[in-house]
């Protein structure tokens, strides 16, 4: 396409059927301790 | 739904509901803004209209553009519906998996910083001077983890306080006590120290080196600002004497497993200067948080600050940008994206986790939703010996997710936030499903930057 660039990134529709495992870190648990956030956090599902 | 937003000269468009990013052109970010509400032919008058002066921008080109756009919708990547409400409510309530506790090894401190939302270590407790946890109460809470934590494997813990160091000899016992449940129970623990430094010595970074899958150490930037509010108990600052320590810490861990964590205040809007000054220290994996206080603390953030922390946000990505082409790069917590393999949207929709998944146990084994809850009675769950007996309170906590609130749904950023802090929200409106509308705007800014800095890597 030439006027967009679409990134890689993954298919949260697709997700639905192949996630929710809940071996992924706890949101609040690494650094921040005073926000929520989910999106810096790698998936842990080694059955994907 | 979709978000677009210009940030640094990249136009940007996130499909909500897919998780999906395009950078776009001007003319492809303009068609996009008007497919869902306009005519074809309304869309291809306007475009020629604002780009006369540019003969690439023709009749043809905008169809070509506006059939590139159809194939994404067809292709579940441009204006995705979203229709995970109510798998976020059957998710969570068929769920009573424990996989994560921050353990308050000690409500007591060996500093006394003005901001600190535990109270100096004391949090609610103010007629309680000292609490160590013991290590029969700790035992006991990594046996109601494993008990509870169904078939999980991957179970999280956090020495946290207080400054936990003070109860340094338990927490190293709990460690070799968890590690001998690993293999029994098919459990795998992932250690979290947090401390701010003080009685960091060779013994501290050796078992932490080889114990703590993180260890997160509290720094809040230059000298002046981090004494200004991190002051020692005879009050004194503390940069001096928890540098040194923390540059050894990190040298022998090989620059790895860690974060710097700060805090920023009104007394230092301009935080980014806080950020390189720790980069310029050598420390490579930086945080820093916006202080979580009273409104009407000094050092509370403003309204009238706001729109200088944006600023802020955005001159810490550009120079992240630089500092990585120039081959100093170091990482920023909330600037840390996984575009590729970043979470399910399970982990997205059902909140953080607080008061089912993850909770706090004091030195005497009493639970709470979170660390800011502790103390609070209302939010007293149970204790690690009966387990949880507030049910009330508990169902409260299930209940949060990206849905919760009226404004979640109609936000672009619910699936990056996955509904925010419940403790926030109850501190700033006093409901757990209240929004605190302050944290979120600084939160969406900085997500804005983050996929902004991966649009930059990849174009």
């Amino acid at each position: 396409m030439q006027r967009i660039k679409t990134m890689e990134t993954r298919d949260l529709k697709k997700s639905v059927i192949v996630g929710g495992c809940g071996e992924c870190q706890t949101s609040c648990q690494s650094a921040c301790k005073t926000s929520c956030g989910v999106a810096n956090q790698p998936c842990e599902n080694t059955q994907k | 739904m979709i978000h677009q937003y210009k940030n640094n000269g990249y136009n940007i468009v996130l499909d909500t509901a897919s998780g999906s990013i395009h950078a776009v052109d001007e003319v492809a970010y303009d068609i996009i803004s008007m497919y869902e509400s306009k005519t074809t032919e309304e869309i291809v008058t306007t475009i020629l209209d604002k780009y006369q002066d540019q003969p690439d921008v023709t009749k043809e080109e905008i169809l070509v553009c506006l059939e590139d756009i159809a194939y994404l919708k067809e292709n579940g990547k441009l204006f995705t519906e979203d229709d995970y409400e109510d798998l976020a409510n059957k998710y969570k309530f068929n769920s009573n998996v424990i996989k994560a506790m921050c353990l308050h090894v000690a409500h007591t401190c060996n500093l006394n910083c003005s901001y600190c939302f535990a109270a100096q270590g004391k949090y609610h407790e103010s007629n309680v001077s000292c609490a160590l946890m013991s290590f029969d109460v700790g035992k006991q809470a990594f046996d109601f983890l494993v008990a509870n934590s169904g078939t999980r494997v991957n179970l999280e813990v956090d020495f946290f306080g207080g400054e936990p160091l003070m109860d340094w000899k338990v927490v190293k016992e709990l460690v070799a006590y968890a590690r001998t449940l690993e293999p029994i129970h098919n459990k795998k623990f992932r250690f979290t120290l947090t401390t701010n430094g003080v009685l960091i010595d060779d013994d501290v970074i050796e078992f932490a080196n080889k114990e703590m899958h993180n260890v997160v150490l509290s720094l809040d930037g230059r000298k002046e600002v981090h004494d200004h509010l991190r002051k020692t108990i005879s009050g004194g600052g503390s940069y001096d004497l928890i540098v040194p320590k923390f540059k050894k810490f990190v040298e022998a861990r090989n620059g790895q497993g860690y974060y710097m964590r700060g805090t920023f205040t009104h007394n230092n809007v301009d935080f980014t200067k806080d950020i390189f000054h720790m980069a310029d220290l050598g420390f490579t994996e930086l945080s820093m948080e916006p202080v979580v206080c009273d409104p009407a603390d000094p050092y509370a953030l403003t309204e009238e600050d706001m729109p200088k922390l944006f600023e802020q946000y955005e001159i810490l990505a550009k120079e992240m940008i630089r500092r990585k082409k120039a081959g100093n790069g170091f990482t920023f917590y909330h600037y840390t994206i996984d575009l590729s393999n970043g979470p399910c949207v399970y982990k997205r929709i059902t909140g953080c986790g607080s008061g089912t998944e993850y909770m706090a146990v004091t030195p005497w084994g009493e639970l709470f939703p979170c660390h800011q809850f502790v103390g609070d009675n209302a939010y007293s769950l149970g204790n690690i010996w009966d387990g949880v007996k507030n049910t009330a309170a508990q169902e409260e906590f299930r209940s949060c997710n990206a849905y919760a609130r009226k404004e979640c749904k109609e936000c672009w950023a619910r699936l990056y936030c996955s509904g925010g802090c419940a403790a926030n929200a109850y501190h700033a409106t006093g409901n757990i499903n209240g929004i605190y509308e302050y944290g979120c705007e600084l939160f969406k800014k900085r997500i804005e930057c983050a996929i902004m800095m991966k649009v930059a890597d990849e174009t």
